[in-house]
């Protein structure tokens, strides 16, 4: 049985980015309805982690200035520093108003801290303010496909209430922001497991182009067997390799990760944490208290003992691909579809380098904000419509040719293997990214031609695997055009950057992926290279 | 991976079968909840958080169940430790919030590694010390 409801604003997803998009909207004087596939105050990746947004103070102006320029410098072409500069101007006249709820803390100085906050209490106070305000959150109600306007204009969306036997929901709404992440292709990244790129794929069903799924190359150390990704203790670690040599690793950064990557592949590489500064030994379970748990479960004194490390890939999450957004207000290519935070991409915003933590977070909220208050401008402007909606989502839920039944596991580890192996997502060659393309085509094959996802439970599961797989064939496609290495992009086979590369480079297409840059090259421009070359 | 749900301590409150991410959980007309799809849990502790019984014990394995005992677990002093740490409900005041230490651990990393210039921004490196 489906339930039928009509929202001014659709927002799908409910970390940080749907949140804000959701009081931002409710500001502007919409109804608002925010769907999540888990639980609001727990999914995503925020929850489980200590975003510390960017944060600049306005004064002096010299400050965010000197701060955007390094970032662009860093960014290598690809960031925009008006954007840069109204996240910062967004995230700190914004983040102090959530005091009500969250208990900014003082420093040892005297000082309040807004910037660094801790995910669980963070996403409990959002929770606790869409509450207060009136948002209607709906938990455990994962979206499987987007609806539009024969015009192809987004209508809403709809989806499975999994607590209620799978039964089913269908929203209707003038303005739809998708915030539902990005993706670390189901890798060991703390708080992960539902950002499967569903986000993506609704989007690109609907028209909308994606942007920078090259940039998926960041890793996380975190304890072997474990997915605790929190990397502040690491700051002090000593390596050592199974013989107990001391290894020479970079301090910190994309070269300390492709090191220890190198290492791995050789064999395991243990870790020490004895050089951290005593003082945060003794308060580490303050600073970050999920932290301890993976080392006090297991005996290890974490400060004596030698512990084996793992690299889990990060994929777009502190990587920066995702939906283009067009204009001022995160509207995608297609009317009435919005994207916010991971679910949108990033480069114009932290350049070719990794975003994560602190400007993907003032992205975040500031994505959120604008969506969502276009969205509700866009919706309240609307008049009453009539009509026959389409649902968007093919696959998974409508194969192409005969259902039956698809190993829906073997397919997402193919997935993973592509996607976490170090020759093939970390050190990229066009060899080792055309052997991914072939891997993955043809479990989108297999999903495509013949996944059905029924109303009885693995609707979700299918729709989870085509998302992932279509991710993971943008990503590839992209790495595979992007013929340079240009900040986390790496290349081993093209090891500089080119200047005719200095730009985005879009991917989109379910069946025929595609790519093209955002400024092709015009004829003169081409001529005028020849001649210089 | 969700290991233990602590039957003894469970006021079956079935705040974890609504705030776990990966619905792990199903409510049960009697009693305790049922850990009914553990292979789904992503390891995250927040039904620890959430639990005010201390009733449930996550193994930080993500990707394999393992075979725990309840009367090693609570002789480990762990079960609770989360939320105690996290000075969540009566444990307010108790444990303060000190996240904000993090930058100052990122800095003095960079200091011991003779970067004494390490920018505000533009190295993943310093990136990462507001994130992790």
């Amino acid at each position: 049985m489906t339930t039928t409801a009509r929202t001014d604003v659709l927002i799908i997803g409910g970390g940080m980015a749907g949140a804000w998009a959701a009081i931002a909207a409710t500001q502007a004087g919409a109804s608002v309805t925010l769907v999540e596939k888990g639980y609001c105050g727990t999914s995503g990746v925020t929850a489980s982690a200590g975003p510390g947004h960017w944060w600049v103070p306005p004064d002096p102006p010299r400050a965010r200035q000197e701060v955007v320029g390094a970032r662009l410098r860093a960014g290598q072409g690809l960031g925009d520093g008006a954007w840069m500069h109204h996240i910062l101007d967004l995230t700190w006249r914004t983040l102090p108003t959530l005091a009500p709820e969250y208990r900014f803390p003082t420093t040892d100085d005297g000082v309040i801290n807004y910037r660094a906050v801790r995910g669980p209490e963070y996403m409990r106070a959002l929770r606790a303010r869409l509450d207060a305000v009136g948002v209607r959150v709906l938990d455990h109600h994962p979206a499987l496909e987007l609806l539009a306007w024969p015009d192809g204009s987004i209508a809403g969306a709809r989806g499975i209430r999994r607590q209620f036997g799978d039964s089913g929901w269908e929203i209707h709404a003038g303005a739809v922001v998708l915030a539902a992440g990005g993706t670390a292709f189901l890798s060991g990244l703390l708080g992960s497991r539902n950002n499967t790129g569903d986000g993506y794929l609704m989007a690109a069903e609907a028209g909308a182009d994606l942007s920078g799924m090259e940039f998926t190359a960041a890793f996380t150390i975190a304890p072997a067997r474990s997915n605790m990704t929190r990397t502040m203790s690491y700051s002090f670690a000593t390596y050592y390799d199974v013989d107990g040599q001391e290894l020479d690793s970079p301090a910190y950064g994309p070269a300390q990760t492709r090191f220890l990557a190198r290492a791995l592949q050789k064999g395991p590489v243990l870790c020490s944490l004895h050089r951290l500064p005593d003082d945060i030994k003794a308060r580490l379970h303050l600073i970050s208290p999920n932290v301890p748990l993976v080392f006090d479960r297991w005996g290890i004194d974490a400060f004596r003992d030698r512990f084996e490390i793992t690299l889990h890939t990060d994929g777009t999450i502190r990587g920066l691909g995702g939906v283009k957004t067009v204009g001022d207000d995160c509207e995608t290519a297609v009317p009435g579809l919005y994207a916010a935070g991971d679910n949108a991409a990033r480069e114009h915003v932290a350049g070719a380098i990794s975003g994560g933590g602190n400007v993907n977070s003032a992205w975040a909220l500031s994505s959120g904000l604008l969506a969502g208050r276009a969205g509700a401008a866009r919706s309240l402007g609307l008049g009453a419509r009539s009509g026959r909606l389409v649902g968007l989502g093919r696959v998974g839920l409508r194969p192409s040719a005969s259902a039956r039944a698809v190993d829906l596991a073997s397919v997402q580890a193919a997935m993973r293997r592509e996607m976490q192996d170090f020759d093939r997502a970390l050190f990229r060659s066009a060899d080792g990214l055309e052997a991914s393309r072939r891997t993955l085509d043809a479990a989108w094959e297999e999903v495509a031609v013949h996944a059905q996802g029924d109303a009885q439970g693995d609707a979700l599961k299918a729709r989870e695997a085509a998302a992932l797989l279509a991710t993971a064939r943008w990503s590839v496609a992209s790495a595979l055009a992007r013929q340079e290495s240009r900040g986390m992009h790496l290349r081993v086979d093209a090891a500089e950057a080119r200047d005719d590369f200095s730009q985005r480079l879009l991917s989109g297409g379910l069946d025929d992926v595609w790519t093209r840059w955002e400024k092709p090259a015009t004829r003169t421009q081409q001529a005028a290279a020849e001649v210089v070359s | 991976m969700i290991s233990l749900l602590l039957t003894d301590r469970c006021t079956a409150c079935n705040v974890c079968v609504r705030i776990c991410p990966a619905n792990v959980f199903d409510a049960h007309p009697q009693g305790p909840p049922d850990i009914a799809r553990p292979g789904d849990c992503q390891t995250c502790f927040h039904c620890e958080l959430y639990c005010q019984a201390d009733a449930l014990y996550v193994a930080p394995e993500c990707d394999q169940a393992v075979e725990v005992e309840a009367g090693a677990v609570l002789a480990g002093g762990t079960v609770g430790q989360y939320r105690r740490h996290s000075g969540w409900h009566e444990w307010a005041g108790t444990y303060p919030n000190e996240q904000w230490l993090m930058e100052t651990v990122f800095r003095r990393a960079g200091e011991a590694a003779g970067k004494r210039d390490l920018p505000m921004v533009g190295t993943e490196g310093k990136m990462r010390t507001q994130q992790a």
